[in-house]
């Protein structure tokens, strides 16, 4: 009964969906305030619908209903609790819930918080809104129904794939769906403003905290993904340029282009067309990766072909979406005035640089992620576009853009002094080439990767770099005493830019070092022998099973010692489901500054010995850290009081809410 | 399992990948690394976009052996890759080789920043050419009255 009743409200709010897409937009062209006023109504019930739907699932889940068959498929009685409810998004069918879920969400947050937009705005963006949502939930009623039924209902269920039972990968989903379905924020507003043919302040005071919110919360599910790719599959590497991580990195790409081209609108009202067409390309590459993840096409483009339906039916949402803003766009951005004259060498000259940098590197991503299906589909023979291609393509076409991005801050608007800023890092300069040069040195001249010094240098010019405009910023070698007042009365937006850029400098230390000076053994290993990699002794002393909720654990332990003194008691362990029987690893990791000292235990080879693999990992911390300093950046921002200006009060609340709420 | 994975569509996915037996490896560190190195460009053909380093895939392991048999018979990266590429046809390569039909890959992201670049360009020549840039229009009285209720929030 339950089910039903999700899936019967589900079809109510496609009735209120197409309702709010078609009748606010004839208001606000007639300039009627009845008609206008509508949407707002329409997005909090469809919210309630959805949200309705949603809790219906969550609940056939939670009491594992076998009788739904989405239930069965994907659940079992022995889960934890906390599988039980990640289930629900850990398929085809509840994952597109989510996504609506989310969208609706954010539609509620725009008649919410947008009390201040000016309401043929409004309307218009949240018709929009409506309209993505109807072309989503007519994809899920008629391709993809969650509640279907079972008769007669299964005892039990077939269970989550085990890879999916894991607190890394289970808040992975819906933080990347609140980075994705957040860009449809920036979207709606960018074809509202088409429509009405105006993009003003206004605009970009709403749109630029959105676009934070959304970037905060995909930067966060990307590493979500990444972190846990790290620890459990048992090798140490945390990003495979695989076409779904791709999926994922080309909307980031895009959107962090977009939160730096909204920064020139909102304050100097140029380069308006370039970031209405970013926020059309960021949700765009957001549907393109739900695409290419849900129809198949990566698989093969004959996987694709062998069960068309869902895949035509995305791809046909795809080109009206993207195709029709697109084309919106062609027709109206001509008609945006322009606003304020720059000069090349400026702050917004060197955010526009960093926009054609972020573009290209989102071209290239998608470039090479679509390239293989082109090649079948057009018979230019079988081609794999792999890790290689993206390393060498990609990176170094970030090269230039973090070399711009410690001088860029130091930029004024609209005309800036190249030589004095560059006069202004010459000592950052000096630092990064001599951290460079000992890198070099460190690492045996030409015995190391030849990039490895290159990338640990970049860091530090970007961190050092970034730490000097702030040092300027707050006058600390100037005027240190009044330094501390200064600092706290910095804009936050300022802060956030200057926690964000740190963060990715460390984020690049990291990168650069554990893909540069990994140190691995594997060996076959008795209970009682000792390995020594990277100046740790890992003894291994015990293997035994352990019994877990709904699996049985083959658990080694290692004493590692550094130096001949303990360092660690390490327990890694290789875990076999009941439901599906499948194996996973579960790495053990011990952080210290310079690195992880990563274990991974395998299984018994037939001398009585167990195949184990250990790592040293420098550096890694670094990159987590790295990325947490970014989040916090974007949060930090976030609670600017310039953001809330365009929606105030009430949105101040909502920008400061929205994540703790995820 | 792999397709399942991408079915679901979860972000990073992919195999635990316990690749590399130790039984397989060569006994010559320097030859084992070579070794490696080569095997994270070549594909594992029966798997979604994993090198043969990282598959635990049976033809992954067999591809494994090949390629370190070729290394200790005294052949260079190269001929071992021609050797794999002649069998198996360019798909094995990670890295696919620069020619008339991957022109298109190799060149695109170079031919997006080019575009970039002149779109920046056109955009300051039109900028530099009218240099009278036109007055922001004037609020209207509506907008008016809605800025100095804006400001006064802001008190």
């Amino acid at each position: 009964m339950i089910a039903e009743i999700g899936h019967f409200a589900l079809i109510l709010a496609l009735g209120v969906a197409l309702l709010q897409a078609v009748v606010p937009l004839w208001g606000a062209r007639r300039n009627d305030p009845v008609l206008m006023g509508l949407a707002g109504p329409a997005s909090v019930v469809q919210f309630l619908l959805v949200a309705v739907s949603f809790a219906a699932l969550t609940h056939a889940y939670v009491v594992s209903d076998f009788s739904v068959m989405n239930v069965f498929s994907n659940s079992h009685t022995d889960k934890p609790l906390l599988y039980k409810v990640s289930g629900v998004w850990g398929n085809h069918e509840g994952s597109l819930l989510l996504w609506i879920t989310i969208l609706a969400l954010f539609g509620l947050a725009v008649s919410l918080f947008g009390g201040n937009l000016p309401p043929g705005l409004k309307a218009r963006a949240l018709a929009v809104q409506a309209m993505i949502t109807v072309g989503f939930l007519l994809f899920i009623l008629f391709t993809s129904n969650p509640f279907e039924r079972l008769d007669p209902p299964p005892i039990n269920g077939q269970g989550l794939n085990p890879l999916l039972q894991d607190p890394g990968l289970a808040f992975h989903p819906p933080f990347l769906y609140l980075g994705y379905v957040g860009f449809s924020m920036a979207f709606s507003f960018a074809i509202a403003a088409l429509i009405e043919g105006r993009v003003d302040a206004a605009w970009a005071r709403w749109v630029r905290p959105w676009t934070l919110v959304a970037w905060v919360f995909l930067t966060c599910g990307i590493v979500l993904g990444s972190w846990w790719a790290y620890y459990e599959l048992g090798w140490g590497g945390w990003w495979y340029w695989d076409p779904v991580e791709n999926a994922s990195f080309m909307p980031w790409l895009a959107g962090t282009a977009l939160l730096h081209s909204a920064v020139v609108v909102e304050k100097r009202d140029a380069l308006k067309s370039w970031t209405i067409f970013l926020a059309i390309l960021a949700f765009g590459l957001s549907l393109l990766g739900t695409f290419l993840v849900r129809s198949g096409v990566i698989t093969s483009v004959h996987a694709f072909a062998s069960d068309p339906t869902r895949g035509v039916f995305i791809l046909g949402l795809l080109v009206i979406a993207i195709g029709g803003s697109f084309a919106l766009y062609a027709v109206r951005a001509p008609s945006l005035k322009t606003g304020g004259l720059f000069a090349p060498i400026s702050r917004e000259g060197a955010l526009l640089l960093n926009n054609v940098l972020m573009a290209t590197g989102a071209g290239t991503v998608l470039l090479g992620t679509l390239y293989p299906l082109f090649a079948d589909a057009f018979d230019l023979g079988k081609v794999s576009v792999g890790p290689p291609f993206f390393n060498s393509v990609f990176v170094p076409l970030m090269v230039p853009m973090v070399l711009a991005m410690a001088a860029g801050p130091f930029m004024s608007w609209k005309r800036a002094d190249l030589m004095g800023v560059l006069g202004r890092l010459k000592l950052v300069l000096g630092l990064a080439v001599v951290a460079a040069g000992v890198t070099w040195f460190l690492e045996g001249g030409t015995a190391g990767p030849w990039w490895a010094a290159g990338g640990i240098g970049l860091a530090v010019w970007l961190f050092l770099g970034t730490l000097a405009e702030w040092a300027e910023r707050v006058r600390l070698f100037k005027a240190p005493a009044e330094a501390l007042g200064r600092a706290r009365r910095l804009p936050r937006a300022a802060w956030g830019m200057t926690l964000a850029h740190a963060g990715l400098a460390l984020f690049i230390a990291g990168a650069t070092a554990s893909s540069a000076w990994k140190q691995e053994s594997v060996q076959s290993q008795k209970v009682g022998e000792a390995v020594t990699v990277a100046g740790y002794t890992f003894t291994l002393t015990d293997v035994r099973d352990v019994q877990g909720p709904n699996y049985v654990a083959s658990t080694g332990t290692f004493e590692v010692t550094r130096d001949g003194k303990p360092f660690a008691t390490m327990t890694p362990a290789k875990r076999t489901y009941k439901m599906p029987p499948r194996p996973t690893t579960e790495a053990a990791i011990v952080g210290t500054f310079w690195g992880d000292v990563y274990a991974v235990v395998g299984d018994k080879d037939p001398d009585g010995g167990y195949v184990t693999r250990l790592y040293f990992n420098p550096l890694v911390p670094w990159m987590w850290m790295g990325a947490l300093v970014m989040v916090i950046g974007g949060l930090v921002s976030l609670s600017d009081r310039r953001h809330r200006v365009g929606a105030p009060t009430r949105a101040r609340a909502g920008a400061k809410t929205q994540p703790a709420k995820a | 399992m792999k397709r399942v994975l991408f079915a679901l569509g979860l972000g990073m996915l992919s195999l635990p990948a316990l690749a590399a037996d130790p039984s397989e490896m060569l006994k010559d560190p320097a030859l084992e690394t070579r070794a490696e190195n080569l095997g994270k460009e070549l594909r594992c053909l029966v798997c979604q976009s994993e090198s043969i380093e990282d598959s635990n895939a049976d033809l992954a392991k067999d591809l494994r052996i090949v390629v370190r048999e070729q290394i200790q018979s005294g052949k260079s990266d190269a001929e071992v890759k021609k050797f794999v590429v002649d069998r198996y046809g360019d798909y094995v390569l990670l890295r696919p080789p620069f020619k008339p039909t991957t022109l298109v890959l190799w060149l695109g992201p170079f031919a997006f920043f080019g575009l970039g670049l002149v779109a920046v360009w056109a955009f300051y020549r039109r900028r530099g050419a009218s240099q009278n840039p036109a007055a922001p229009a004037p609020l209207t009285e509506a907008e008016k009255r809605r800025l100095d209720a804006l400001l006064k929030e802001e008190k």
